[in-house]
Parts: structure tokens; C-alpha cells; sequence
């Protein structure tokens, strides 16, 4: 279903399902992931992971090691160099300190989480690399854990880095040392005065567990370092410039020796911008003067890389009868793992953004403890947030009498309405969204009679992502037979090269099929940040768009030569050139593209975008529930989600982009969870750490809104991070109405629903309430 | 170290031997060995399904099976399923949508070429219950789903699945598909219900 706005243009190819380029590739395992790579003399890397949370390393003897047959070559921190400088890695979606990168590559001195590299060895076989790392011996001293980011706020916590101090919201530095990086506040009109006007103040205290993107192929890499000191690495990333940038801060070594080939991604979700095996695989390869593969067990991504943050956040909203909102406060604490860099202010700003609040404080805390160091996960920091703010405004509703949606259409922002920080929206679509779900057949539809023990609830909640751009860069090279090679930095993590091609194929009268999307390596594309952020379509996009823009221009002088005219007599449309004042006189672009030997030579046509306008996402879901009350388990009955997509490139795309984050986000709500005891993560597998399977959902309906933009082409909006936001929200809102009873801590596993609604008198322990049942 | 073993095998119908360590996974030969890479790792562990093969017509997840299991028996991945042309749940694969990153595919298809084969016409329940050993992240299985009972559907009106004898034995539990089913399925060997 597609609720279109009128915008006055029809498209031929835009809008359209065409079948993706690399499609038959995937669905016949040619395609080339990064643990495909096979090099001549290659070894096979493993890494040594601490089993240690929190322990200072007493030594490390790699001499049994070493001895084992096969093994080619050892590596530990000292082989990396010591990065001491305040330098920060940008990421593209996220940043990260390089003395702290540096130490999530190899530790040195003291290692911070369980899963920490220690040391790597590399072997002829994987056996032997697998069974030499196991003769690596290290010596550790256990140190105090900090394994709960409230328990490390405290002032008497063990300090996880004797050099952090917080940064303060006026930019200062603290005084003493503490596992606090950083607290963020943002401010508005007269808090007091606003909860003092309200008629109903509702504040609640919300939990949200480690959770992981989960991404179904492993961190994997191979690197090739040559005698000459070039190095090549072939890896799955999200962002091959990134991966270069990182490895040549890293390893110091100047960037423009460095080539990174990006693989075919198993998924990333975000998780796969930060470099882990990259490094060490480079590391390895110099020094065993071989190429080197590695890749993680599901253990080792569990442990060893970067999940979603775990919060605590205290919400406090305030309301009119009319249902105005009129004041709010957070407190938010958002778990950075080892080292500072947890996604807290992309949480603040998304949790309140959304509605017109005039009087409001946000407290947000960055803060470090002995777990993994977080990195982004889909939309970084907003669900966490949403489920706190989308819970106590269902509870407002609820206690005002009013219509869920209703309340959230009185207060939505919309345009010239100011982010937190005080920038306002440019044209935003939430109310169109909101208007959709209150007018869907789904919301209106008569709920389920209770059966049995079984009882059902509708929930919805809403949210939104920035719908960033950065920098993309595009060249169009032209084939003798019309078709067109384009060539993007841009990796392809679900279809982007087909909405990418099917632009250019729009702009230049062609077909999709003849429009060949590469996704090249850094040696042979100018930069190109990650795809992450929803920026791929939208900027890389508009990089399309202004390549097609340049080859026309040069395609037109070509054509003047052929039409024997005056290029500013030519103009371009459908395919075709012709002149402007004798219309009879027109050639096809490909028969132009057909004769460029004869006009002059080749062309090679640019697009580069380096900043666009902010191109926000709204999306609200629709769910319906079914509780056992006997067993607490909860079924997903029905879901819609329904989300502003300024404009569907390819509408199958963005549809499964809905999907997909509807389903992680009901995995956040229901299942998922890392079970830690003494920062010892218990549940490092999928079979106790578990995703959605095709068992537990329906199928997943969607609705897409279409508002254009304000910047970029068609109206087009970056689409795949909003939709994980509503989710654990609207699930825990459903829930709520199904049974009466408000679940605020995640996962809302059958255990924790089943105590909540008076199954046992004791509350969960926590080590139990955790596990998935 | 240990010594090496001598496999004779059928792979995508033609005959193949190999070397590898009694330890080895089947999914580590066909991968690093054999240069079938088509086969996914996700976890190694037999808990997501990427690593999907056919042994003598049944679905095993091959992470969970020794390469030496392999002996005289007959395995089919990936790159063994188009025989003439796409098969036709690839076909609804591209059409549909049903893949996003696509690591996860080739598990799926061969997982659900082992449904349609003992189940012609399955419903969307019995597709979302044999498929339940396959994770994807990526796409909340929706476009799979539709995907694969599209591809039976289109299999019917050509008559090219038409195994119904195959079927027939599979309802009866031959196969040992059902998770009560008596006959303890062997190391690795994928356990569905029918
Ligand atoms: S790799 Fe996951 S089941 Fe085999
Ligand atoms: S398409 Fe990515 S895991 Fe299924």
C-alpha cells in the first residue's frame, strides 16, 4: 500500500521492481563475501582472546607457540604501535579515541572486557593456527569488575582507565577521574513551571539490554602486505575508505599504501565499520611474509566486537488534558562498554525531537564498564530512548482517555518545529505518518477475543532517524554498446546497487539492466563515506544524480558534433538528444555513446556530494499481540509499519528495509539480551542468544508514506534506520493493553512477563531474567 | 596433527575425492578445500543454518558434520541447484525480494528446496516451521516466505516438482524429519519437523 503525495511527476524507472544486479550472483553463491578470499600461499589467522573481563597482563610467552608445526608467525601488542595521542578515528557513523581503537585491536598492559584480544598467530591450517593460539600462555592478574554502567557511576566504582575524566556539558573536564566519559544536557523553557501547568505527570524508569546486531556473517578479513610495503585487505565493511583511514592511523602507515577491497557484506547493521581482524591480519601477513586469512567464530563476534548499548533512562512527561505536552525530563545512562563512545546523544535528541515540547531537560551519560565496546547499531541510540518516551506517552493516553495516535498527532513536530538542540526540521512527514496509522484498516480493525488463557492488545509507537549524508562520490564511464558503468565507494548491504543504477538509468532514458552499479575499491574511487546512517540512496544517490547531470553536458557536445549543430541547440530527454528549435533532427544517447571514439574520446562523468540537508525519517508501527497469561510467552499476531520514505527508488527495497528492522527491533523487545555474570558473557551462541526465526513472526505489512525531501532527488529519504525505533515500544504499549501490566525492562521474555503479571512472588533474578524461553 | 583421511564423494552429482583431518567439518572442506564457497559460515555451531547441504536428499547443516561422514554419500550445496537455468525458487528469490545481504541465501534455498521436495504444496505455516533453522537478520522473513510458496505454487503449474511419491514418504516420516521421530538422527544431521 503506497499513500502517495502529488508531486507532479510521473517516472519511468523510479517507483519500479526491477531485479537486482547482483541478485543472480547471491542466489547461486558466486557472490564473493569477504571469507570467500582464497590467495596463493595463504595462512590462516587466529586471534587469543582474554577469558578476563577486567585483568592486568603479567606476561605473555608465545615460545610453545611458536614451535607448533606450521605456525608462520606470532603477533601481540608490541607489534602494533603505541598510540598515546588525544587523536579521535572518525567512523562515519560514530567515533572512537585512537588510543582506544588501538587497544580494541590488541591490548596492551591490562585487558578491559572478556574477549579482548591478547595475541594472534598465524598458520598454514586453520587447525594449526587454532591449535597454536591455544599454546599461547598469558598470565593475567584479575582486577575488580565493572560490569553495571550504574554501579560504575558510583564515586567509589573501581576505575576502568585511570586517565578518563568526564567531559561536562559546557565542554570542560571533571576533576577527579571517574568511569563517567561524558554527561550531555540539552535545555529548554522553564522545566518547573512546565510539569507545574501539567495535568498529568507520568515518569517511569526503563532498562534496555546489550543487544547485538547480529548480522549472519562473521567479521572476517584477509590482508596481503607486500615486500614493497604496499598492503592490500580485502574485507566485509560497510565502509572500505573507513577501514583504510583506521588501518593507516592504526598501523601508521600512510593511507595511500593502503588498499581496501570491500567484499560482499553479510550484513552490518553498523557493526561492521569499526576495523577488528583487519589490522591484525596485516600485522600477520608482514611478519609471516604471506597472505593471511581470518575470520570470527559467532563466539568471538558475540564477545569480540561491537553491540547495541545497554540504558537506563528515567522518563518524566508532563501533559494538559488536551493532551499537550508540556514539560519533560530524562535521565539517560547509556552503557559505552570499555571504552567512552556510547550512542547517548543520538538518544537524546530522537527521544523528544519528535513532539513539541516547550519546557524540557535531558540529562544524557556516556559511560564505561567491563563489556564490550559498543558500536552503532541501526539507528544508534534511538530505541532505547523511544521505548522509554513512546511508553509513557501510551501511558498519558491511556490515563487521559485519548486515542494513542491522537495524542501523538497533537504534539508531533512538523515543519520549522526544533530538534532538542535547537536547529528546526526541514519538511518532515510524521503527521502524514501518524494520519496513516490512525486511518489504516489494521489499526481499526476489532481485536481478537480473548481465548483461554490468551489474551490480546494492540500497541503502536512511533519514531524517527536524521537521514544523514556525508560524502559519496560517483563515476559514470560509458561501453560501446550503451551501457553504462557506475562506479561508487558505496557498499552494497542489501540492494543499494539496484536503486543506485535505476537512478542514473532515469536520468539518462535507459534501462536498469543497462546501467552496471561496481562497487569499487580506494584505489580506484575518489572517497566515499560508510553505508550506514540510511545515506546511501539519498546521497550516494544525489551523486548519481549530478553524474548523470555532467555526462548529459558532455554527451551534448558530442551530439551537437554528430547532429552538426551548435551544442546550446541541443537539448536532452527520454534518452534522446535532438535540437531544440527542429526536432526532427535528434539521436539516441546510446548511438552518442556509440560514437564517442569519432567525437573526441571517452568520457568519464563525476558526481560528488559532500553535504546535503538533513533528511529525517519518521515511522510509526502498528502491533498486536497475544499474552499466554499462564506462561507470559507473547506472540506477534499482526504487525504494520508504516514510515515517510520521501520516495520509494525501488519499492521491494524498501519494503524488506521495514521489515527487517521491525523484526530486529521485535527480537530487542522480546528476545534478545546478552546474559552476563561478572562481565562473563553466558550466552555467546544463537541458540541462547536468540533472533527472530520465521516461526516467530507474521508477515509484516508496510505502509509507504511518500513526502519528498527538502534536498536530494524524487524527494528521496534514507529509509533503513527509523524503522527499528518503534518496535520495542509499540510491542511493550501492545503488551500493556493486553494484560494491564507495563513491562519497562528488556528483553520482556516469557520469565519477566510471566513474574510481572503475578506468576511468582519473588522478582526475576537477574541472571534468569535474561534468558529467552 | 593428525593423519589425514581419503574421502570419496558425489558433489552436485559428479564424483569428487578429497583429503582432510578426521576433524575437519564438511563445511570447512567444501569452503577452504574445495573452493564451494557458496556455503556460508554464520556460526559453526548449527544454530543458524547458512551452512545448509543436502546429504542424500536430506538437509544437514554441514558445520555439524565431519567431512569423513562425506564417504560414499551424496551432497548437493548451492551451486548445485540450478540445473537448467535458475531453479525456480531462486527465480522467486530474485523476484521477490527475499534476499537483502544475502548471506543467509544460499542455506535458505537449499533448506527450502529440501521442503518443497517433501512437501510440494506446503502452507505458510509448515514453510515457517521447516525454515525455522534458517536465521536471516535481515529481512523479518516476510519476501522469504512469500518467496518460497511462490516458488512451490509456479513448481505445480509446471509439474516440475511433482515428487509426490517423495512426499508422500516424507508425511509418513521417513525422512526422520519429525523431531519425535524414532530413528535418532545421526551427528549433524538436521532435525525438522515435517
Ligand atoms: S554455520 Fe550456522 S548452522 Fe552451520
Ligand atoms: S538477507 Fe541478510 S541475513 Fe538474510
Amino acid at each position: 500500500m503506497k499513500v502517495t503525495e502529488k508531486n507532479g511527476h510521473e517516472y519511468r524507472v523510479i517507483g519500479t521492481r526491477p531485479i537486482r544486479h547482483d541478485g543472480v550472483d547471491k542466489v547461486t553463491g558466486r557472490a564473493q563475501f569477504g571469507a570467500d578470499v582464497r590467495l596463493p600461499g595463504m595462512l590462516y589467522g587466529q586471534v587469543v582472546r582474554s577469558p578476563y573481563p577486567h585483568a592486568r597482563i603479567k606476561s605473555i610467552d608465545t615460545r610453545r607457540a611458536q614451535e607448533h608445526p606450521g605456525v608462520r608467525a606470532i603477533i601481540t601488542a608490541a607489534d602494533m604501535p603505541a598510540l598515546d595521542t588525544d587523536a579521535v578515528a572518525e567512523l562515519g557513523e560514530g567515533a572512537i579515541e585512537l588510543k582506544y581503537a588501538s587497544q580494541l585491536i590488541m591490548a596492551r598492559d591490562k585487558v578491559v572486557y572478556q574477549g579482548q584480544p591478547v595475541a594472534a598467530v598465524a598458520a598454514t591450517t586453520r587447525q594449526a593456527a587454532r591449535d597454536a593460539a591455544r599454546l599461547i600462555e598469558v598470565e593475567y592478574e584479575p582486577l575488580p569488575v565493572v560490569e553495571d554502567a550504574l554501579a560504575a557511576m558510583d564515586p567509589g566504582a573501581p576505575l576502568i582507565h585511570a586517565d578518563l575524566y568526564t567531559v561536562t556539558p559546557g565542554g570542560g573536564k571533571a576533576e577527579q577521574p571517574s568511569n563517567v566519559a561524558k554527561h550531555i544536557q540539552y535545555e529548554r523553557g522553564d522545566l518547573e513551571a512546565g510539569f507545574a501547568e501539567a495535568d498529568v505527570v507520568i515518569e517511569r524508569e526503563f532498562r534496555t539490554a546489550m543487544v547485538h546486531q547480529g548480522y549472519i556473517e562473521p567479521q572476517n578479513a584477509t590482508a596481503s602486505w607486500e615486500a614493497d610495503g604496499r598492503l592490500t585487505v580485502w574485507t566485509s565493511t560497510q565502509g572500505a575508505f573507513s577501514a583504510r583511514e583506521q588501518l593507516a592511523q592504526l598501523l601508521q602507515i600512510p593511507a595511500g599504501r593502503i588498499r581496501v577491497i570491500p567484499m560482499e557484506v553479510g550484513g552490518g547493521f553498523g557493526g561492521k565499520i569499526q576495523v577488528y581482524l583487519e589490522p591484525i591480519a596485516a600485522l600477520l601477513s608482514r611478519k609471516a611474509g604471506r597472505p593471511v586469512k581470518m575470520w570470527m567464530s559467532r563466539a568471538e563476534v558475540f564477545t569480540g566486537t561491537g553491540p547495541g548499548s545497554p540504558t537506563y533512562i528515567r522518563c518524566k512527561l508532563g501533559a494538559k488534558r488536551s493532551g499537550a505536552l508540556v514539560a519533560a525530563q530524562l535521565y539517560m545512562v547509556y552503557d559505552a562498554g570499555a571504552f567512552p563512545g556510547a550512542p547517548v546523544g543520538a538518544g537524546a535528541v530522537t527521544a523528544l525531537s519528535p513532539y513539541r515540547v516547550p519546557n524540557f531537560r535531558i540529562d544524557g551519560y556516556d559511560v564505561v564498564t567491563n563489556k564490550p565496546r559498543v558500536q552503532s547499531y541501526r539507528a544508534p541510540g534511538a530505541p532505547q530512548a523511544a521505548f522509554a518516551v513512546e511508553t509513557v506517552l501510551d501511558e498519558i493516553a491511556e490515563s487521559l482517555g485519548m486515542d494513542p495516535v491522537e495524542l501523538r498527532l497533537k504534539n508531533a513536530s512538523a515543519e520549522g518545529d526544533r530538534l532538542v538542540y535547537g536547529t528546526p526540521f526541514n519538511r518532515i512527514g510524521f503527521r502524514e505518518v501518524l494520519e496513516a496509522v490512525r486511518d489504516h484498516p489494521h489499526y481499526n480493525a476489532p481485536l481478537p477475543e480473548r481465548r483461554g488463557p490468551y489474551a490480546f492488545g494492540r500497541g503502536v509507537a512511533a519514531g524517527f532517524w536524521f537521514g544523514g549524508s556525508l560524502t559519496s562520490t560517483v563515476q559514470l564511464t560509458f561501453n560501446p554498446d550503451g551501457t553504462v558503468n557506475l562506479i561508487t565507494g558505496s557498499v552494497d548491504l542489501s540492494g543499494s546497487r539496484a536503486s543506485l543504477a535505476m537512478i542514473v538509468a532515469e536520468e539518462l532514458g535507459l534501462e536498469p539492466h543497462e546501467v552496471k552499479p561496481i562497487v569499487a575499491d580506494t584505489d580506484t574511487v575518489g572517497y566515499t563515506d560508510v553505508t550506514g546512517g540510511s545515506r546511501t540512496t539519498y546521497a550516494t544517490g544525489t551523486a548519481c544524480w549530478r553524474a548523470c547531470q555532467d555526462a548529459i553536458a558532455q554527451l551534448k557536445v558530442r551530439a551537437a558534433q554528430l547532429l552538426e549543430a551548435d551544442p546550446d541547440a541541443v537539448t536532452f530527454g527520454g534518452g534522446e538528444f535532438w535540437l531544440w528549435e527542429e526536432p526532427q533532427y535528434r539521436i539516441s544517447l546510446k548511438e552518442v555513446v556509440a560514437n564517442l571514439q569519432k567525437t573526441g574520446g571517452p568520457i568519464v562523468a563525476k558526481g560528488i556530494v559532500n553535504k546535503l540537508k538533513m533528511a529525517p525519517a519518521f515511522g510509526a508501527h502498528i502491533v498486536d499481540v497475544g499474552v499466554d497469561l499462564e506462561t507470559g510467552k507473547v506472540d506477534i499476531v499482526r504487525y504494520t509499519a508504516v514510515q515517510d520514505v520521501g520516495k520509494a527508488i525501488h519499492p521491494t527495497a524498501v519494503e524488506g528495509q521495514l521489515q527487517g528492522g521491525a523484526a530486529q527491533g521485535i527480537g530487542w523487545a522480546l528476545f534478545e539480551g546478552y546474559v552476563f555474570d561478572g562481565g562473563v558473557m553466558r550466552n555467546p551462541n544463537f541458540l541462547d542468544y536468540r533472533l527472530p526465526t520465521a516461526l516467530d513472526l507474521p508477515m509484516i505489512d508496510t505502509v509507504l508514506v511518500e513526502v519528498p525531501a527538502s534536498d536530494g532527488p524524487y524527494g528521496v529519504r534514507g529509509v533503513g534506520e527509523t524503522p527499528i525505533v518503534p518496535p520495542i515500544a509499540a510491542v511493550a504499549n501492545a503488551i500493556a493493553r493486553a494484560t494491564g501490566v507495563r513491562i519497562r525492562e528488556l528483553p520482556m521474555s516469557p520469565e519477566r512477563v510471566w513474574r510481572a503479571l503475578g506468576g511468582a512472588d519473588q522478582p526475576a533474578s537477574d541472571d534468569q531474567a535474561g534468558e529467552t524461553g | 596433527m593428525s593423519t589425514k583421511v581419503i574421502v570419496e564423494t558425489t558433489i552436485n552429482g559428479v564424483p569428487e575425492t578429497f583429503v582432510c583431518e578426521p576433524r575437519q567439518t564438511l563445511l570447512e572442506v567444501l569452503r577452504e578445500e574445495l573452493g564451494l564457497t557458496g556455503t556460508k559460515e554464520g556460526c559453526g555451531n548449527g544454530n543458524c543454518g547458512a551452512c545448509c547441504v543436502l546429504l542424500d536428499g536430506r538437509p544437514v547443516n554441514s558445520c555439524l558434520v565431519l567431512a569423513v561422514e562425506a564417504q560414499g554419500r551424496e551432497i548437493v550445496t548451492i551451486e548445485g541447484l540450478a540445473a537448467d537455468g535458475l531453479h525456480p525458487l531462486q527465480q522467486a528469490f530474485l523476484e521477490h525480494g527475499a534476499l537483502q545481504c544475502g548471506a543467509c541465501t544460499p542455506g535458505f534455498l537449499v533448506s527450502a528446496k529440501a521442503l518443497l521436495d517433501a512437501h510440494p504444496r506446503p502452507t505458510e505455516q509448515q514453510a515457517r516451521r521447516w525454515l525455522a533453522g534458517n536465521l536471516c537478520r535481515c529481512t523479518g522473513y516476510d519476501k522469504i516466505i512469500r518467496a518460497v510458496l511462490d516458488a512451490a505454487e509456479r513448481m505445480q503449474a509446471d509439474g516440475s516438482a511433482g515428487e509426490a511419491a517423495l512426499a508422500d514418504k516424507a508425511e509418513a516420516g521417513a525422512t526422520g524429519n519429525a523431531p519425535q521421530s524414532s530413528s535418532r538422527p545421526t551427528a549433524g544431521e538436521e532435525v525438522r519437523p515435517a
